[in-house]
């Protein structure tokens, strides 16, 4: 006997899984019509490649994958595409999506389509891509695309593959009799992956104890192929991936991790069996295994459904009374979300569909104060402290959450089964999960912004900077043409110097001098030689002046060059031109000096 | 040496605060020189809590602004888009009372994002212009489009559009986006009806 551990915590809630598993195996038949959700798996939603009032045959793509985290759809008999519309879905929103609908022609026509004789022949990417192809995503209830994980790394050494058989929540045994009746199937099934995984150490089919027919079954069909069936005590929730990990191999994935890191890879029974049908027959993904269970329904049993069933089929086969329900759930009672519509289809991922009485799975009684018993933390089969995060949960406080490592709560609902004052634990932690990975994306979403928004500004800044610098530029070009103009001018008066030279050297020939002038004439020179002429003539004159004169002069002078100067001031004001600065100083300054030659010439008046 | 101490316990204590002093105080103006933290990090972490939509709605030309006002001074309560939540953020950070959003600069919405009614848009890239976060494509008389994982929700578009091509339309919740609420508190009374459509336990 095999060594098995044993997980912290867990609840033993009734199992009532008797009434499902005493009748075989019957297939569901063909429903009038199918409806194909696009999203049935973790990941990009498919996208539809089939257009309204296309034929389909059974087994024919009619959505591809979008992406890697992403599978295929397949129509699930043959008929007509009728719609690609929102429909209601299997959400606990109860709210619709996108949806292929198809018409059943009941001829149920099959695709052309062919397996591999020998799998062990074949590559390891062609068998991955086999198993996309077939849109097989996790039946278990994640419905995580199992090419992905299968497609573990090559640096990444698997020692261990674990088939989970566990199927803990209570009501459900869709696993339990397909290990009843397809021992055989899973057998062949676990072979592929072990050829696909190769594992160095084991490959262990993991089995709850209540489930004996079932290890019996598969233990027969297991014979001499090295698969070993280890059963466990029963307990909910052993069947999750990281329980059953723990239980079998007393190794604990880490916060946030992959059964991978630890060298363990875990498959679900059903998939493993839509894997085998893949490889061996090349058929898709396109039934499953589901349970019809609950008081309501006159026929508990499983059925062999196609894919896109609405619900209302399967209970309608069951003899299902809407009086005696109290509500649909898919899934268990445990982790499972009431139905808001008979019409919602089956999935990938339903394993079961309860119709309670009202006596059976009563409305929840309301909650009361938390005692702080502390029996949700023995219950909590991650070692979490459920009593602490509640508090926190109601406080939304998000960083303490996270720090009592919410995000390791795998939602089992064992605390809020075990809770004497009926507080919906599990849905606080849902609620607050939700919240932080909603803040978390926000946070990315800020920064993505200000990144943005700071680029803009930079970008703003240096368009400014540039049209400045062209402005300069600009400006100094239009000084430098102005400055060349000025040394034009001195060129010119240089020039008109040596004209006045040689008039000098030619004045024995007035009359040349005179053409010559005339012809060439320097309106520079001759105003240099004017101001010349001017200026001597006032020296001469001042000269000639007495002092009272010459004071007089330069009051009347400066006079003069004041009422010039406002002339210009004014004139620079109107047109707001950058000289008026200079031009006050200016102002100022000859206002001064007037006063002073005033002065000094009522000082010389009164001396006389 | 003693006896100075001892005939002038005053003089001597002074000078013994000076020369302790002088080396102290050269010590710490030295490690204010060495050690000067760049920026404003109070703002920066301000900023790290405000929603980044750039609107304006705080009168304040973008978040940073708003952020260095803030570590001026500012109140907290003038940021619309993050409402509640970053002004509890803010007053935590601050170690400020929490006081209800300031009406003035507007009211806490559920998010939105812009969209172009492509056909009537008359490409005067005016709104492109407004965008703080260049999530606006188009170039001059050719139509113009959101790019909507870009969007901020901030308004700012809307008002420059001559022909008013441009609306507002809230985030509508999908499948993928869904979550579950929080339960309501507790019910006192056994009688009163809770509500019912939660998980079974």
């Amino acid at each position: 006997m095999r060594k098995v551990w044993d997980i912290h915590g867990g609840v033993h809630p009734p199992e009532n899984k008797e009434q499902s598993n005493q009748l075989a195996i019957t297939s569901a038949g063909i429903p009038d019509q199918l409806v194909f959700p696009l999203s049935q798996h973790i990941g990009t939603p498919a996208a539809p490649i089939v257009a309204v009032g296309q034929k389909v045959l059974k087994g024919e793509i009619i959505a591809e994958a979008k992406g890697f985290v992403s599978v295929p759809v397949h129509a699930s008999t043959s008929g007509e595409v009728i719609a690609i519309e929102q429909r209601n879905i299997a959400h606990p929103s109860g709210m619709a999506a996108p949806c292929i609908v198809i018409q059943a022609d009941g001829k149920d026509e099959w695709i052309e389509h062919s397996g591999i004789e020998d799998y062990t022949a074949v590559d390891k990417a062609e068998l991955l891509n086999r198993i996309r192809q077939a849109g097989i995503a996790g039946m278990g209830g994640a419905g995580f695309p199992s090419a992905v994980k299968l497609g573990t790394r090559d640096d990444q050494v698997i020692e261990t593959l674990i088939f989970n058989g566990t199927e803990c929540e209570p009501y459900i045994t869709a696993d339990d009799m397909l290990m009843r009746e397809r021992a055989e199937e899973i057998i062949a099934g676990a072979k592929i992956l072990k050829h696909l995984v190769k594992p160095t150490k084991e490959t262990i089919i993991g089995v709850e104890d209540n489930k004996p027919e079932g290890i019996a079954a598969l233990e027969k069909a297991a014979q001499g192929s090295g698969i070993e069936i280890v059963s466990f005590p029963t307990k909910y929730p052993s069947g999750g991936e990281k329980q059953l990990i723990q239980i079998l191999t007393g190794k604990e994935v880490p916060s946030g991790g992959l059964p991978a890191q630890v060298g363990i890879v875990c498959q679900n029974l059903g998939t493993t069996v839509a894997i085998y049908r893949a490889i061996q027959f090349g058929e898709p993904l396109i039934s499953r295994i589901t349970t019809v269970t609950g008081e309501a329904c006159e026929q508990n049993r499983n059925y062999e459904v196609l894919l896109g069933s609405p619900i209302s089929h399967l209970l309608e086969l069951s003899g299902y009374q809407q009086k005696k329900a109290s509500r649909l759930i898919m899934g268990g009672p445990m982790m499972g979300f009431t139905l808001h519509s008979e019409t919602v289809p089956v999935v990938k991922t339903t394993n079961c569909i309860m119709a309670p009485s009202a006596k059976e799975i009563p409305p929840p009684t309301p909650a009361q104060a938390c005692i702080r018993c502390g029996m949700c933390a023995e219950a909590c089969p991650v070692s979490l402290l459920p009593q602490q995060m509640y508090w926190f949960a109601r406080g939304k406080e998000y960083e303490k959450l996270e720090a009592h490592n919410l995000m390791d709560c795998i939602e089992c609902g064992a605390c809020s089964y075990a809770c004497p004052s009926n507080i919906p634990l599990v849905q606080y932690y849902r609620a607050s999960k939700a919240d932080i990975r909603q803040q978390k994306q926000d946070a990315i979403k800020a920064e993505q912004s200000k990144v943005r928004f700071e680029a803009r500004q930079e970008r703003i800044e240096r368009q400014e900077a540039e049209k400045e610098a062209k402005r300069k530029a600009r400006k100094a070009a239009a000084e430098a043409r102005a400055a060349g103009n000025a040394e034009a001018g001195k060129v010119d008066a240089v020039q008109a110097a040596v004209e006045r030279a040689k008039a000098k050297k030619a004045a024995t020939d007035p009359a040349q001098v005179a053409a010559e002038t005339a012809a060439d004439p320097a309106p520079n020179g001759d105003a240099a030689k004017d101001a010349i002429a001017r200026a001597l003539a006032k020296r001469e004159a001042a000269s000639s002046m007495t002092d009272e004169e010459r004071l007089l002069n330069a009051v009347k002078a400066l006079g003069k060059r004041l009422d010039k100067t406002r002339e210009k001031l004014a004139t620079a004001q109107a047109e707001g031109s950058d000289t008026v600065e200079i031009l006050t100083e200016t102002l100022a300054k000859l206002e001064i000096k007037l006063v002073d030659a005033k002065q000094a010439y009522d000082d010389h008046q009164q001396k006389n | 040496m003693i006896e100075l101490i001892t005939q002038q316990p005053f003089v001597s204590a002074i000078i013994a605060l000076v020369i302790l002093g002088v080396p102290f105080g050269a010590l710490l103006g030295f490690a204010a020189v060495k050690f000067k933290t760049e920026g404003d990090p109070i703002a920066d972490q301000v900023e790290a809590l405000l929603p980044q939509t750039q609107c304006g709605q705080c009168s304040y030309p973008g978040c940073r602004p708003y952020a260095e006002a803030i570590a001026n001074g500012e109140a907290i309560n003038k940021c619309p888009p993050g409402g509640e939540t970053t002004i509890h953020a803010l007053a935590d950070l601050l170690d400020v009372e929490a006081v209800p959003l300031d009406e003035e600069h507007g009211e806490e919405n559920i998010k939105t994002v812009a969209f172009v009614r492509e056909d009537e848009c008359i490409g005067c890239t005016k709104c492109i212009q407004a965008c703080p976060v260049d999530a606006i494509l188009g170039a001059a008389k050719q139509m113009h489009t959101i790019i909507a994982s870009e969007c901020t929700g901030c308004d700012l578009c809307v008002e420059p559009c001559p022909v008013d091509c441009i609306d507002m339309l809230p985030i509508e919740t999908t499948v993928q986006t869904w979550s579950w609420d929080l339960p309501k508190p507790a019910e006192v009374i056994a009688t009163d009806k809770n509500s019912g459509d939660e998980v079974a336990a």
